[in-house]
């Protein structure tokens, strides 16, 4: 594991949002070509994390190492030459209304490349076919379904074609056999082109199906960080309780029944 | 009374905030426009440009049309109401075509741009902006700037004046109508005090208000559009919002610009 390429590197990120610290140092190393997932509750700051990696957040303290570069540092212009390195879907595809299934996917190409339309056409064709939509090149993002609306999310990510993708819940809102076959779509993407893979989730059955590791975020910390299954096997209550969806355990969702009657009536 | 001081505070506060990233937007609307084509080889987009031409110029003829028609229409019928008294009709043909070059046209045709072009310019761009289509932008490391505001602001800028131009005509028209088939003045007489009383003085000071007029309908819905928080609700508020604040602009640079022509007698 040790002598793989890393590709990007977190040391000691720390954020504050709003008075509430969000990343209590994070410190991390993705490797190439792998499927790193970063799972945790709600609010736990896995979303505002990658938003750390993407570059739309400065942190506080601490720095986010990606070609030996750190991103935390650069200007704008800079932090564009980045972008145009990865690729996102996002957790609502963010699809742009205005524009049909193939200009999505083309936009990033006519903006960023000077290939001729004809070419650009091919690439949207051979994208879309990769998520499985040939053919839907036509139809406006409003007449798709949710799934398919992530699928072209994703062929509009990799259409640059990216050396890393991150995905933001690639499966909320969708139903299991959709989920499995974008989870299927993650793994081949990252075995047939190498792409490394960073994915948030809370998703169990599709971590557990994707992750080469995972990264279990507790209130801004990393709470444990390993393979698959050392994770499904780890011995960490707050972990074993967040697989297995329980609302009992360390961590509590309700509050404490013995104030509650008196919170009831009293004001 | 602490209150109150806080809350004057507080409002003072956020509009200084809100005038300060206004100026930024069009600080930097003004660099992709005449800057980074040169700099940063970011070309401006023709297509978009002309598609926004079409909806914002086009699509918005029918409204300025039946809006600036009815205007002279009914200015011709004031205007004879008052010029019988002392039996100057004929001169209602003047009192229409300057007033509607010089002020009606000008600013009834940026009134209705504002209401169709500047609620449809916060409306969409707001949506994107709820729906993570502004952060996909910018993670695709397309500047939103770019892509949408300048080619929204360029279009309107050379739309809204062409808007003005068919409003006057068509006024001049409502007016001619009233003229000769109502206060029963002969054609070809009509259109000759028309134009006696018109200078070309007239209509490019009206013209040149509508340039200014464009600017803030465009920067303003856009303004809006990008800062737009809070859902559905939020858009709608963003709408609103954008329509009233172009209104008020609209009248105050109107007064200020009539107000420098008139001091300077122009």
């Amino acid at each position: 594991m040790e002598n793989r390429e890393v590709v990007i590197s977190v040391r000691d990120l720390e954020k504050t949002l709003g008075g509430l610290k969000v990343l209590d140092g994070i410190s991390l190393d993705i490797y190439k070509g792998e499927t790193f997932v970063i799972m945790g509750g709600s609010g736990c700051g896995k979303t505002t994390f990658l938003r750390h990696l993407i570059g739309a957040l400065k942190p506080d303290k601490g720095h986010i190492y990606y070609a030996n570069k750190d991103i935390t540092s650069l200007t704008s212009a800079e932090i564009d030459n980045f972008r145009r390195k990865f690729g996102m879907v996002f957790q609502s595809a963010a699809l742009l209304d205005s524009l049909n299934v193939e200009d999505n996917v083309a936009l990033p190409l006519k903006e960023h490349t000077k290939l001729d339309d004809n070419i650009i056409k091919i690439i949207v064709k051979m994208k879309l076919a990769l998520v499985g939509l040939r053919g839907f090149e036509n139809l406006m993002t409003s007449e798709l379904s949710g799934g398919m609306k992530k699928r072209v999310g994703l062929a509009r990510a990799i259409a640059m074609d990216p050396e890393l993708v991150f995905y933001d819940e690639p499966s909320s809102g969708l139903d299991p056999i959709v989920t499995a076959v974008i989870d299927d779509l993650i793994l081949d993407l990252s075995k047939k082109l190498l792409i490394t893979s960073i994915v948030v989730s809370h998703d169990m059955n599709s971590v557990f199906r994707i992750a080469d590791r995972v990264a279990m975020l507790h209130k801004g910390k990393i709470l444990q960080i390993g393979t698959r299954d050392e994770i499904k096997n780890s011995s960490n209550p707050i972990v074993q309780q967040f697989i297995q969806g329980k609302t009992e355990g360390p961590v509590d969702f309700f509050k404490k029944g013995d104030d509650y009657l008196t919170e009831l009536v009293d004001k | 009374m602490l209150r109150l001081f806080e809350a004057i505070g507080v409002f003072t506060r956020n509009q200084i905030i809100t005038l300060i990233q206004f100026v930024k937007l069009c600080n930097d609307t003004l660099f992709w426009i005449f800057v980074a084509p040169f700099t940063r080889r970011r070309h401006l987009k023709r297509e978009s440009i002309f598609y926004q031409m079409v909806f914002m110029g086009i699509r918005s003829v029918s409204i300025v049309f039946f809006v600036t028609f009815f205007t002279g229409f009914v200015l011709a019928m004031q205007a004879a109401y008052q010029l019988k008294q002392v039996g100057a009709v004929v001169y209602v043909a003047s009192l229409v075509a300057v007033s509607l070059a010089r002020e009606l046209g000008p600013v009834l045709t940026a009134l209705v741009v504002a209401g169709r072009v500047g609620a449809a310019i916060t409306a969409e761009i707001g949506s994107m902006a709820v729906t993570e289509q502004l952060e996909a932008l910018d993670v695709m490391a397309i500047n939103p700037i770019r892509f949408l505001v300048v080619p929204r602001v360029i279009a309107l800028f050379f739309m809204l004046p062409c808007l003005t131009i068919i409003g006057n005509f068509v006024g001049m028209f409502g007016g001619y109508l009233i003229g000769v088939f109502n206060l029963k003045i002969n054609s070809a007489h009509y259109i000759y005090i028309t134009f006696k009383f018109l200078s070309l003085k007239d209509i490019y000071t009206g013209l040149s208000k509508t340039f200014v007029f464009a600017i803030i309908i465009a920067m303003v819905g856009c303004y809006q559009g990008l800062n737009t928080k809070g859902g559905a609700q939020g858009v709608g508020k963003a709408t609103t919002l954008s329509v009233v604040t172009s209104f008020i602009l609209i009248i105050l640079a109107d007064a200020v610009l009539t107000a420098l022509y008139y001091f300077s007698n122009v």
